[in-house]
């Protein structure tokens, strides 16, 4: 397999508590798949996705990318994360070439950011710095930087969440035109039902308190996908009423944190 | 600037100065301490037209330069010290806000002591005066560095001394900037605390000369060449690089 979760599981511990976000995630990821990982919030998603990353590590349990276990960042995982996180002293093409700094000729990196520039339709804003484009612009130079790296799997961590409503559906249809010019494997984090139902060949459900795999969900309607398309509906509705639970659970625990308060 | 804001600054610097002469000629304070406004702007004249303030002006900034450079200097490598240990903060960083507070002029005596009435002991005094508030503010600079940048940089496969000089040192520059023109603040004063009890040459020695010799139109002439050139270089170089800086990483 591509990408293996082995039995991962993560807890946090303060002096007077542990806190497991989630135990026994066991997931294996196909080459080439667009995959996402639905959740409420609290769910862990995004934990499990910096675990990927090498960000964060598991407690028990190991992540492994082409039989090789990960314990640390590198540059064969590009990640987009919420905010952009761009550089602002550098250009939008500098920025793209920042992780291929020293290792390919600054010739062929250029070339390189020009390429995926263009994937992007940035290539008129190559000069401009990162104060001078708007969110969605930023969040696509975002992926272009991690796009360069030429990584074997692309992390996604609800890169388009702050994003306004259209923004954000232009962005679905760029994304789909990078995925399938590029062939890159995908692993994006949503809490969006219908984001997941729109981008997926696979949907992984995740519960909460504690975190785990609740569903895991193969999206058999073919592409571009409409909102209005029957299935997608249908699915909508179904992993709909699967978190309804889950979404009480939380509402639950923070009235009742309330109430104590109170008292 | 607007014209508005420029017509509404020189009405009030004319108001100021009729108020002045209204008293001067109402005869209510002797003239030895309080001349006239005419008075003050001869004397002013006089001290460039002779070049004596040109002189004086030259050895200050030569004061400022090699005291302001040490400071930004030590107070870099303080507070990255500080920014990035926090063992070091932890030990030290209490006493960092301690000496920050102490006003620059309780350094003279020190240095006199230590160095005499030598030039020395003024760029002495502006070291100390600028440097602790440089490292407060290199410190804040490291600490303030977006998360998301070192996190997003490490998944480009940056780390150890690539990351820091990369990213965690560009990424601290507006903070830095601030910390700069803090530091020219606080240097300016401190220079000028140095110079009055110095052996010259300075504005602060000639200033402490005509106080000497009783002449008010000089101090005061001094006192406005003072206020007027810490207000030019806030405005026209630490202010406008601070802003350009903080508009291209987005903070403004």
């Amino acid at each position: 397999m591509f990408l293996e979760i082995n039995n991962v599981s993560k807890t946090f511990s303060t002096e007077e508590k542990q806190f497991t976000v989630f135990s026994d995630i066991q997931l294996t990821i196909k080459e080439n798949q667009f995959v996402s990982i639905l959740g409420p919030s609290g769910c862990g998603k995004s934990t499990l996705l910096s675990m990927v990353a090498g960000l964060e590590a598991a407690t028990t349990g190991n992540i492994t990318l082409q039989g090789k276990e990960i314990k640390e960042p590198g540059p064969d995982r590009g990640m987009v994360f919420q905010q952009p996180a761009l550089f602002p002293w550098l250009n939008v093409r500098d920025n793209i070439t920042f992780p291929l700094k020293g290792k390919i000729p600054q010739e062929e990196a250029n070339k390189r950011a020009d390429h995926f520039l263009k994937m992007v339709q940035l290539s008129r804003f190559k000069e401009n710095y990162i104060f001078e484009l708007s969110g969605g612009m930023q969040q696509r130079v975002a992926i272009a930087r991690a796009l360069a790296m030429d990584p074997k799997i692309l992390l996604m961590d609800e890169p388009f969440g702050a994003l306004d409503e259209q923004t954000r559906h232009i962005m679905h249809d760029e994304l789909m035109k990078i995925w399938q010019e590029t062939q890159k494997t995908i692993l994006f984090v949503t809490h969006s039902i219908h984001e997941a139902i729109k981008l997926s060949d696979r949907i992984v459900v995740m519960g909460t308190r504690p975190g785990r795999v609740i569903a895991d969900i193969s999206v058999e309607i073919p592409r571009p996908r409409k909102r209005d398309d029957l299935k997608a509906i249908e699915l909508e509705n179904d992993i709909m009423r699967l978190l309804e639970g889950e979404i009480n659970k939380v509402l639950k625990e923070e009235l009742a944190n309330e109430v104590e308060h109170s008292h | 600037m607007k014209w508005n804001i420029v017509i509404k600054r020189v009405l009030f610097l004319l108001v100021i100065l009729a108020i002045w002469q209204i008293i001067f000629s109402m005869e209510v304070f002797p003239a030895v301490t309080f001349p006239s406004p005419v008075k003050v702007f001869t004397a002013l004249y006089e001290g460039f037209a002779s070049g004596d303030f040109v002189f004086a002006l030259l050895a200050s900034f030569k004061h400022l330069f090699s005291g302001m450079s040490l400071a930004i200097l030590f107070g870099t490598i303080i507070g990255v010290i500080l920014g990035k240990s926090k063992q070091a903060d932890e030990t030290a960083g209490m006493y960092l806000i301690a000496l920050q507070s102490i006003p620059s002029i309780v350094w003279v005596p020190l240095a006199i002591m230590l160095f005499g009435f030598t030039e020395f002991s003024v760029v002495f005094v502006i070291v100390l005066g600028g440097t602790f508030v440089m490292a407060m503010n290199v410190r804040s600079a490291i600490r303030n560095v977006p998360p998301q940048m070192v996190r997003a940089a490490r998944t480009m496969g940056t780390k150890g001394f690539a990351l820091f000089y990369r990213v965690e040192v560009p990424a601290s520059i507006p903070y830095f900037m601030s910390g700069l023109r803090l530091a020219w603040a606080f240097s300016w004063r401190a220079l000028m605390a140095g110079e009055l009890l110095s052996n010259g040459p300075g504005l602060g020695y000639t200033l402490s000369y005509a106080q000497d010799y009783a002449r008010m139109d000089q101090v005061i002439g001094i006192i406005i060449i003072i206020g007027v050139i810490g207000a030019l270089v806030d405005h026209f170089v630490f202010s406008k690089m601070e802003k350009t800086v903080m508009k291209r990483w987005g903070l403004l």
